[in-house]
Parts: C-alpha cells; structure tokens; sequence
C-alpha cells in the first residue's frame, strides 16, 4: 500500500525527533511540487549518506518527483581494476600487503587480493595507516601500504609517511580525490543532476570553499551535509530550494565538522605528501586531478618505484567472464540503479561479488542488497 | 570506511591522546588536527587520526547518531559495521585493563 512505507519509515526516524523529521519530510514534498515540472535528480557522492539512507528507510520518504542518486561516494568502487592488479601483482612476488578491509575482495583483473592470499599471499587486514608501520616494524621482510580512500583517509596516510616510515615500508597510493569527479558528472552529456549533496567528513578537511569554483563553472547548487537521517533531509529541503530558486551556491548544513577553509593543517600534510594527477576512476572516465600520487620527493617509499610490477604477468590468468555484465559504471554515474543489473542478487552477491560496488560497505549494490534489495519503494508514496 | 566516530579526549601525550568511545579506551594520533586538543574535548576520529576538534556546543547532536548506531550494533548493519571499525582503527589504550 503506498503511504505504509512511508509511515514506517517515519516511525522509524521516531527515536530522534518525530516532529522535525515530519516537518522536513513535508518541506521536502513541498519544495519538490513547487518546482512544477517533471523529476529532478540530485546526487550525492558518499558511501556513508546512502548507508543512511537506506538504513533508515529515508527513499520511501522522498517524495516521488525527487530522485536521490548515489555518485561515486565509495573509494573502494572507484579504485580502478590496474589499481587492485598491481596490489595483485606485488602480493604474489612475496611482498606482504597491508590494506583496508574492504579492498581484500575488489575483483581485479583475473584475480583479487583475498584470491592471492588462497595461493599463499601475506595480505594484511588493517584499520589504520599506524597499523601499516607496526606490521613493518615486526618483521625484516618488504610489506607495502596499499593505501586507498578519499581525501579523509589520504591525510592519515601523508601524517605516517610524515612521521617517517620504517625502511622496509613502502606506500601503493590509489588515493582519490573528491572535487574534481563532480565536475565529470556534471560534464556527462546523459546526466540529468541538477545539484550535489558533499559529504560532510570529506568536507571536513577540504572545507566549503573548494566546491565554490564548481558551482561558479557550472551552475549547480552544492549543500554539505551531516549523516544523520535529519541532516540528509534537511540537506536535500536546502538543495532542493536553491534548484527551484536558480541560486546555485555552497551551503554548509553541517557546520558542527566543516568551515569555509577546512582543515588547513591537515591539507598542508595531504598536499606536501601527494600531488593530484589525472587517472581512471573504475567504471566512470578518467578523472583529471582525481588520483593522489606521491610526490617525487618520496619516491623512496613509493611501491611503483622501489618494486617493478609486471601486470603482464596476470595475463594468462582469464579474466571472469561474469565482469563484463557489471554496471558498476553507470550506477555511479547516476545512469541506472543496481537492480537495473541482470546480475544483481543472482550471479552477484556480498558473498560473490562480480563488481567492486557489491563489495564495499559503502558500495551501492552491496547496501542494497544488505537493506532489502531495492529500498526505493517509495515511488508512490 | 570513511565515516569518522566522536569520542572524548581523557588524556593527551604529545602526539597521541587517549579517548574514550563509549567505554573503550583507544589512542588516536593528533598529527592532522587543526585545533590544540585537551582532555574533555571531543574529536572526530578517523582511521586511527583525529580530524576534527567538535565544538562543545554541537556534542549533543554529534553523538546522537552514534548512539543509536551502536546501540543497535546488529551484526549485518553496515553503518554500525563501519562506525565499530573506526573505532578498531585506534590502537589499544596500553594500560588499559591495569
Ligand atoms: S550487482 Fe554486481 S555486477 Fe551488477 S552492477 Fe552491482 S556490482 Fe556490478
Ligand atoms: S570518504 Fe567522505 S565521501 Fe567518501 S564515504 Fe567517507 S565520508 Fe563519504
């Protein structure tokens, strides 16, 4: 029934305030109608708002002119197949790899990390880049960082390597930077989005301000928001005026973590460590600026220099045939939804993933798997 | 695995200052924040580092979420999932337990 749903959900966001969250649900469903015209679609671009989303049942509040889209807001998603190979490769010339969680089982090419470590690789789960530095301090053998996340986790990587690295540690960066992604979706001839939610913790470092020069170039609307179900409901009421308002502008709505010039101590260590070159972000384009790779002044520690990684050697290991399916690309472009895939839930699974977006805990198809499937139900409501 | 939990400064030592999250005692670099951090002050920790010194009039509302988080804590939540690894992130309060 439409409306159940919807009452559910809002029952549901009853243990924090019943009143504001109804009060911006209806905000929400005004705002939209006021806009007079067919659905308009937002974006956001982290992994941690469509949690949120999902988790607290926040689609089914929508109302149904208002398309809320994930971006490509997970790192692990973006983290290119080259990327997870030379990781790959490296692991299986005996180095031992330290990396997140969650990047253990991004299908590579032909095989991923957790694939190496079934043939006998040392592959290390860690939690924090320090971790990194102690595994290396606890043995003589070479171990390599494979360092991956946002500009948020990237800082922590710059203040280990800043603090000096024991000298059989090295650094794999496939850190990604956020700013310059908005500027390919924007720039997608297919895309529909009319404005961006920011994610507050990135923002946290890289402040309001960065995404000031994005909304001069092309005239859409950026609010930051927090994580919790009123910030995002708040966040998307303020976007979704500015669209009906043609003010395209930055507002922060999350002003308890983000100022206009973030964290500019940690900025200063992320920019003195890496510099922003242009690569491939899976599934989307290659992104100028979007990829954080050591400067030259550290190419002592940098893994691709100490170590010569011969992706050749992957070759004859086929690559599965299932991969080819994965719309990975268009979900993070805004394009399609994960159960628009044919493989979704059947062949693609969290316990057998095919494309990286069912891997991540912030992964689209793996949220919506874990949340029921397709927790868009509120079409109708 | 980017989400950053709040926790509450007990105690700093050059570098590293010891926080509690809701019982659990860890140590979290100090290297990337902007703000001097003393203890009583709440930060946003983040793989291991604290981002973020939190004003002390937005406490109230920053934790909220978390409360509900982990107060859920079931197993297959992803979000209570990512907010249980920060917390993992930051190495073992050594004299914890003594
Ligand atoms: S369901 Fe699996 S195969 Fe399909 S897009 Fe998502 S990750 Fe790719
Ligand atoms: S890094 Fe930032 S944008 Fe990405 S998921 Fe984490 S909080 Fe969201």
């Amino acid at each position: 029934m439409p409306g159940t749903d919807r009452d559910q959900a809002l029952s549901e966001l009853k243990f924090r305030d019943p009143v504001r969250a109804r009060a911006l649900v209806e905000a929400l469903g005004r705002r939209t109608a006021e806009l007079g015209r067919a659905p308009v679609s937002v974006m956001h671009v982290c992994g941690s708002h469509e949690q949120a989303i999902a988790k607290f049942g926040l689609r089914s509040t929508f109302p149904r002119g208002l398309n809320v889209i994930m971006g490509p807001g997970c790192p692990v998603c973006i983290t290119d197949t080259p990327e997870v190979d030379e990781g790959v490769v490296l692991a299986r010339q005996g180095v031992h790899i330290a990396t997140y969680g969650d990047m253990v089982r991004v299908p590579g090419t032909s095989l991923s990390l957790a694939d190496a470590q079934a043939e006998g690789a040392k592959i290390h789960v860690i939690y924090s880049a320090g971790q990194a530095v102690e595994l290396a301090r606890s043995t003589s053998d070479q171990v390599v960082f494979f360092a991956t996340g946002f500009e948020t986790t990237a800082v922590a990587t710059a203040a280990v390597v800043l603090g000096g690295l024991p000298p059989n540690l090295s650094i794999l960066s496939a850190h990604k930077y956020i700013p310059p992604v908005m500027e390919i979706v924007a720039e997608m001839p297919e895309t529909k989005v009319e404005g961006f939610l920011a994610a507050g913790h990135a923002a946290t470092i890289t402040g309001s301000a960065v995404f000031e020069p994005f909304v001069a170039r092309h005239g859409l609307p950026v609010v930051i928001a927090g994580f919790e179900p009123l910030d995002i409901l708040a966040g998307l009421v303020k976007l979704v005026e500015l669209i009906r308002d043609r003010t395209p502008q930055v507002v922060n709505m999350f002003p308890r973590c983000v100022t206009r010039e973030g964290n500019l101590r940690a900025q200063e260590q992320l920019w003195k460590v890496f510099r922003s070159t242009g690569g491939r972000w899976r599934g989307i384009a290659h992104v100028p600026n979007g990829n954080l790779r050591l400067r030259d002044e550290f190419a002592s520690i940098d893994a691709r220099r100490r170590f010569t990684i011969d992706l050749a050697s992957l070759w004859d290991c086929a690559p599965p045939a299932l991969a080819q399916s994965c719309i990975c690309g268009n979900i993070m472009a805004g394009l399609s939804s994960p159960t628009d895939c044919k493989l979704f839930g059947q062949e693609c699974t969290p316990e057998k993933p095919v494309g990286a977006c069912m891997v991540s805990s912030e992964g689209a198809c793996k949220i919506w798997h874990q949340y029921g499937g397709h927790p868009d139900l509120g079409g109708d409501a | 695995m980017c989400l950053g939990v709040p926790g509450k400064v007990i105690e700093v030592a050059g570098n590293v200052a010891i926080v509690d999250f809701w019982g659990v005692r860890r140590q979290v670099q100090l290297d990337v924040v902007d703000e001097p951090v003393a203890p009583g002050d709440y930060i946003l920790n983040h793989v291991g580092f604290a981002i973020r010194r939190i004003p002390e009039s937005e406490i109230g509302e920053t934790l909220a979420l978390y409360e509900q988080l982990i107060a859920q804590a079931e197993q297959d939540d992803l979000m209570a999932e990512d907010v249980r690894n920060e917390i993992a992130a930051s190495r073992d309060d050594p004299r914890a337990g003594n």
